[in-house]
């Protein structure tokens, strides 16, 4: 890889970091409304993941989406104005902090009924397959979604059908307030997979590098025609479910240990140790995401809302 | 013009469509092999092969998702869904998944699905297998749903909603399959949301669609006898719904009764009716009066459930009220 490759990781961790922290502080002034799901403490997952995928790769999430629509290559811009209900946002403000998307960049969506889109994946896999073409779908989910029955119906259908799909458990520990251990049979999420005679295996999901190796690796024996494989990343988020969560499910102890590993701090030390960058090029990196942020906010707050006739836009393609 | 049953209509326009366009594939529970619980697809399999007719395991959320994950992806699934009330399996799909994507995301993502369905009871199925919840599918914006009666419409309408981009619930009745009827040869399209008159009368609007044509024409013929003469709006299309048919003949006969299978609460029957309330009121002679299923769930015994379902007899005492109202 690349130094600039490297650079380039490093800059959208902390995009990601800053733009969610900012959103924070937004949705306390009440300028973004509905639900605010932030990705703090989870960038490497979907750094990593997503960095190794190529452009005809299709990608698509859950409802914690904002970063993973950044490493998709949305613009901070059209992430922060879609939270703020714009005409700008990445979905001209119909969807929401749940349902960023943009089909051209191969970014599928958020999806926010949870499972839901699994099936979905194994059809988009479907379509590659059936046409011929030279994609994989990544479809990430978290822990709580492989306990409904959508998981276990797409996990059959595309082992069955043998579908390019690379299934991504976002391990972060917790279901909303409920923890695996409370919600799940098995604590080790791959096992699920294992019952579907599905490829797989996990990896540690604050090393972004380590993230990213282990899915090239997947991702190309998908493409080279294995079939489904199932990769279980372990992670944490730093904050709550969502912006109204008083965390009476965890302790504050828990949640300071896991903060010690910092996946941004992890990779900085990597960068650093390995000597690929120096402390004033990462030092320029964060400032220049800082601003890329700034810019952001001041592009959603200028932008127009939505006019009027948006409301009867696009419920139907043909008329 | 060839007379055919409609499940030779219905089969002829899977099967053309297939020809003529490569991205249109078939999959569904025992679409392949079996050759279709209905026989639909009977022959499918050896002609088009397994790629394009594609058995899947019994599980309708992954039957309905994968299909609108093909759809996004520029091919052309009909999904089959065994009946009905397997829809609900896979309820999340249709209205929170297919309804809503191509409006949330903004026009971005496209959905040329369509879901093949059998509806109705009078079979003897029992209560859950036998039912016709059209009308909760009609309910949901972003969804259309089209029902035909006849083996022309079946034909030209599923031809047309395998040809839109938008996602279609394409609901058929269980027992209509061998109702045969003239179907003319080739590419023939019905548009999606156009009722239509299938009856000229001037005495009393009957407002009605699926198997509920063919019995409200059997009561047409008997209340002729007595001279009264019923003109018969087929909605054919229930979202988005073509109301123009149907205000233009009350303007006509002012009098109407709606003949729908399901549960009158919150049917067809009550949207039908509102919206003549609401858009020709001062044309009204009679109150408008409603024929649906009795609100049980439907038993096994045939007698009993004749007895819930909506006969001819039904008909034609409700157009004789409304007619001498």
């Amino acid at each position: 890889m690349e130094k600039r490759e490297y650079l380039d990781i490093y800059h959208q961790m902390v995009v990601i970091r800053i733009l969610e922290e900012k959103a924070a502080e937004l949705y306390q002034e009440g300028k973004i409304g509905g639900f605010l799901h932030l990705y703090i403490g989870q960038e490497a997952v979907s750094t990593g993941l997503i960095s190794a995928r190529k452009p005809q790769d299709r990608v698509i999430t859950a409802y914690r989406d904002h970063g993973v629509a950044i490493n998709a290559g949305l613009s901070a811009n059209e992430v922060m104005a879609e939270l703020l209900g714009k005409a700008t946002g990445s979905t001209g403000g119909k969807g929401g902090s749940m349902h960023l998307a943009d089909v051209k960049k191969n970014f599928w969506g958020g999806h926010a009924i949870v499972g839901s889109h699994l099936p979905i994946a194994a059809g988009l896999a479907l379509g590659d397959q059936y046409q011929k073409n030279d994609g994989i779908t990544i479809c990430m989910f978290g822990d709580g979604a492989t306990n409904i029955g959508y998981f276990h119906e797409a996990l059959n259908l595309s082992k069955v059908w043998n579908l390019p799909v690379l299934w991504v458990c976002e391990n972060n520990q917790y279901g909303m307030g409920t923890s695996v251990e409370r919600a799940s049979a098995v604590s080790d999420i791959r096992q699920k997979a294992e019952g579907y005679n599905i490829k797989n295996d996990y990896v540690d999901g604050m090393d972004v590098m380590k993230v990213r190796e282990k899915s090239l690796e997947m991702i190309e024996e998908i493409r080279a025609g294995s079939g489904p494989q199932f990769l279980e990343i372990i992670t944490y988020r730093f904050r709550g479910h969502s912006m109204g969560d008083p965390e009476r499910y965890r302790e504050q102890d828990e949640v300071g240990k896991w903060r010690e590993n910092d996946p941004i701090g992890i990779y900085r030390k990597y960068l650093l140790e390995e000597k690929i960058a120096t402390e004033s090029e990462l030092d320029e990196q964060e400032k220049s995401a800082e601003e890329v942020v700034l810019e952001s906010v001041r592009f959603a707050e200028s932008s127009p809302e939505p006019a009027d006739e948006e409301l009867f836009a696009n419920i139907y393609a043909d008329n | 013009m060839a007379k055919i049953t409609m499940r030779q209509a219905i089969s002829q326009a899977l099967w053309e469509e297939m020809e003529r366009d490569p991205s249109v594939f078939i999959l569904g529970e025992e679409v392949g092999v079996w050759g279709g619980t209905y026989a639909v697809t009977k022959g499918f399999y050896d002609h088009f092969g397994e790629e394009r007719v594609r058995d899947t395991p019994i599980a309708e959320a992954a039957i309905v998702g994968a299909a609108i994950g093909a759809s996004l992806t520029g091919t052309r699934p009909v999904a089959e869904l065994m009946t009905i009330n397997f829809a609900f399996s896979a309820m999340d799909h249709i209205v929170n998944e297919a309804a809503k994507f191509h409006y949330m995301f903004n026009g971005q993502m496209v959905l040329p699905l369509v879901i093949r369905t059998v509806g109705g009871g009078g079979r003897q199925l029992g209560a859950t297998h036998s039912q016709t919840p059209d009308a909760i599918f009609a309910h949901f914006p972003g969804l259309k749903v089209v029902s035909p009666g006849t083996p022309a419409d079946a034909k030209g309408l599923l031809k047309a909603a395998i040809r839109s981009n938008d996602p279609i619930m394409f609901i058929e009745h269980a027992t209509l399959y061998q109702t045969r009827g003239e179907v003319p040869e080739g590419d023939y399209i019905v548009p999606i949301g156009k009722s239509t008159v299938q009856r000229a009368g001037e005495h009393v609007t009957i407002v009605t669609y699926s198997k509920m044509l063919e019995l409200s024409l059997k009561a047409a013929e008997k209340l002729s006898k007595e001279g009264i003469e019923a003109e018969i709006v087929d909605l054919r299309t229930l979202r988005p719904l073509d109301m123009e048919p149907v205000i233009e003949s009350f303007k006509k006969t002012n009098r109407a009764v709606v003949v729908e299978e399901g549960w009158k609460s919150y049917g067809v029957g009550a949207e039908i009716v509102s919206r003549i309330y609401e858009e020709a009121f001062d044309f009204v002679d009679a109150p408008i009066k409603r024929v649906a299923q009795l609100e049980v769930p439907l038993p096994y015994n045939r007698r009993l459930e004749q007895k819930a379902l909506p006969q001819v007899e039904d008909i034609i005492s409700a157009v004789k009220e409304v007619y001498n109202g």
